[in-house]
């Protein structure tokens, strides 16, 4: 993603860019939200009272925060890979809810394998799923010249309309109208935290918090390297930042951008792993639930980098969680009031990213000069 | 005559179905052009419908609520607006941001206000856009063939209808045939040629975004005031992002775009209609079928392999002045 010196924050220091800019848009966020909360009526202070402590105020609410953090992380993750190669795959829904397809395959139709096979089968399959959704807009980025963007806003509607196909008439449980498919066996299932913890002798709370929160640190982990440490990632990157320059330096902007979107995808698929093999232990329809877009909002905040993507993630995390908790309280503020954040912390933090670095530069100089 | 009364039930529902489609292709026809990436057209349109179905069911009035609607829409491209032009922000992040700002505020707002799960409060006939009879229709209904194409076919859509088809040559003259849309189309082109000729490139593209407010405006008021009696959470679903296809489908044209609407309206149509029709030879169609082929023929399109659709060559350029 960007980096530090250039475009309209050019000039000012690094902390100003990566710690004092993100702080102000998101307070710019949250001061509009806080506009919506009075507009209907209830006390700001007191939702974002409850807000907070819903979010972290006892060990249950912490392990549902860091649930939902896990789906940010995959889907953050997928959409910084594909940002360093300058792309923008808006497709991270589609590639999810695909990818959610192919691990529901292994965990329905591979389920004699024993659990140490299916468990690294159901990533490779949800992995594989997404990579392929990502494939198509890919190929024709790179060598038919179709603007991503769309493309990856037509897969999104071709992948639902896929699934609610397959859901009804292919892979509904049997004897029953629900579009959804029949349960995975207990041991295609990923253990609950709680469980695995448990079984060490370390107690905490029950909550949907399950192993993938480690698979999605391991792919952090992953992603950093890849990206600043090989030569793959080094010519990911060169493509993203200057296709000539990656030509003249003898890389194919063509192929990293197929590399790109493959690794982007794969990463977008394994949300699955926990929304599904996690929790709902079967495939539904519309487990993505936004989340593919909220990677961009998520991949925005943390700056393309992993660490800073962990931490939007537990900041949206928290805010899905605590958001519960408010609907509950205050109930004439619903769940769809993270929705309006999300869409206002995008707005801010990516649209509108350099709306204070005047009054940033002016403070500086003025502190500097004085 | 069994055939012929199925076709003509399933043309009217195309022109009712894209009407909205074809006033917002116009829409972002008139972003697009003028060089600003437009994928937000879905959020003004749910904006806008919110909007028009809240001012309706408080005065009574359909035009009163037609005003909220464009007025709700307008505002929404201005915000854009300010992003993309103003600060130079990414395009797509902004218009992804409004869609899902609004969704979420459409959302929030009506069940706070009407507590009834994000409904509006049900319409009266007359807080509403009603279908015209043209004159004769009833006469004429009896009159084998004709009769039924003019008076179910052409008689018989809201006023709205109506005005999306007038709006497409309208548009078209706009675009091709007067200064502003000579200067609109140079800054999707050449912006630098617009500024050299001494006209604001930022200015321009102002005046575009409030055009493309204006019809987006129009279209959802279409949705929650006269397609259906109130907005529903999430009326839209997918009709913005619809429109968007078709004006790529149709290459950022307004005639290509408005066949490329009724062509998906048609689509539309027919899935309503098949659903669980068994057809002779093939069977039942799967209804997500024909739903998915709008965006299918988009990619297929883009892709080069029918004709080529090549966008405004400044398309989500920000504009940046030498100095």
């Amino acid at each position: 993603m960007s980096t530090v010196a250039t475009g309209p924050a050019a000039g000012l220091p690094r902390w100003a860019v990566l710690g004092l800019l993100p702080v102000l848009n998101l307070l710019a966020a949250f001061a509009v939200s806080g506009l919506i909360v009075v507009l209907i009526g209830e006390n700001p202070w007191e939702a974002v009272r409850i807000l907070v402590w819903g979010a972290f105020g006892f060990q249950e609410a912490i392990g549902y925060t860091l649930f939902y953090a896990t789906n940010f992380i995959f889907t953050g993750l997928a959409v910084a890979v594909a940002f360093h190669c300058g792309l923008f795959n808006i497709g991270g829904e589609g590639q999810a809810y695909i990818g959610g397809l192919g691990m529901a395959l292994v965990c329905l139709y591979l389920d004699f394998l024993p659990f140490g096979l299916i468990v690294p089968a159901a990533v490779v399959g949800a992995a594989l799923f997404g990579a392929a959704w990502a494939f198509v807009p890919a190929w024709l980025q790179a060598y038919r010249g179709s603007h991503i963007v769309i493309t990856t806003i037509m897969f999104n509607f071709i992948a639902a309309a896929v699934m609610v196909y397959l859901l009804v008439n292919v892979m509904s449980r049997p004897g029953s109208m629900e579009p959804e498919s029949r349960d995975f066996a207990a041991h295609a299932r990923l253990p609950l935290m709680h469980d695995a913890l448990g079984a060490l002798g370390i107690d905490i709370a029950a909550s949907p918090l399950n192993l993938s929160f480690l698979w999605a640190l391991v792919c952090c982990a992953g992603v950093w390297v890849f990206i600043w440490h090989t030569r793959a990632g080094y010519r990911l990157r060169t493509a993203g930042t200057s296709p000539p320059a990656a030509l003249y330096g003898g890389i194919s902007p063509s192929r990293q951008i197929i590399v790109a979107m493959l690794v982007s995808g794969a990463l977008a698929g394994c949300m699955s792993l926990n929304e599904l093999m996690g929790v709902q232990h079967r495939l539904v329809l519309e487990f993505t639930a936004g989340y593919g877009f909220a990677g961009i909002a998520v991949a925005l905040m943390g700056r393309g980098h992993p660490a800073g993507i962990v931490l939007a993630s537990i900041l949206f995390g928290a805010l899905y969680q605590g958001g519960a908790e408010l609907s509950f309280e205050i109930p004439r503020i619903t769940r769809d009031m993270v929705v309006a954040i999300q869409g206002l912390v995008i707005l801010f933090a990516g649209a509108l990213e350099f709306m204070f670095v005047p009054a940033v530069r002016a403070a500086l100089l003025r502190r500097g000069g004085g | 005559m069994e055939f012929l009364t199925v076709l003509v039930l399933v043309l009217d529902s195309t022109l009712r179905l894209s009407a909205p489609l074809i006033l917002a292709a116009l829409a972002g026809l008139f972003s697009e052009r003028s060089g600003i990436i437009d994928i937000g057209l879905e959020g003004k349109m749910l904006g806008a419908a919110f909007a028009a179905a809240t001012v309706a069911a408080f005065t009574g009035s359909p035009w009163a609520g037609l005003a909220a609607g464009i007025g709700a829409s307008v505002l929404l491209a201005l915000i854009h607006g300010y992003a993309c032009i103003t600060h130079r922000g990414n395009q797509v992040v902004s218009g992804l941001a409004l869609n899902i700002l609004v969704s979420g505020v459409t959302a929030v707002l009506g069940i706070a206000w009407f507590a009834q799960g994000g409904r509006t409060p049900q319409l009266p006939g007359e807080a509403r856009f009603l279908p015209l009879e043209w004159p004769g229709a009833a006469a004429l209904r009896e009159v084998p063939a004709l009769g039924t194409v003019y008076s179910e076919l052409l008689s018989g859509h809201n006023l709205v209808v109506y005005l999306a088809f007038l709006a497409v040559p309208a548009v078209a003259w706009v675009l091709y045939r007067t200064r502003f849309g000579l200067r609109l189309r140079a800054a999707g082109e050449n912006p630098q040629s617009v500024d050299t000729a001494g006209i604001s490139v930022v200015a321009l593209r102002y005046r575009a975004l409030l055009c493309t407010g204006v019809a987006c405006g129009v279209a959802g008021t279409y949705l929650s005031l006269a397609q259906s009696a109130g907005f529903i959470n999430d009326m839209t679903a997918g009709k913005g992002y619809i429109a968007l296809a078709a004006l790529i489908f149709g290459k950022w044209r307004p005639l290509p775009a408005m066949l490329a609407c009724l062509l998906f309206g048609f689509l539309d149509a027919v899935a309503i209609r098949l659903q669980g029709v068994d057809l002779p030879a093939i069977g039942e169609v799967p209804v997500q079928f024909v739903q998915a082929l709008p965006y299918v023929l988009t990619v297929v399109l883009l892709a080069g392999f029918i004709g080529r659709a090549v966008p405004p060559k400044a398309l989500g350029v920000p504009y940046v002045k030498e100095r």
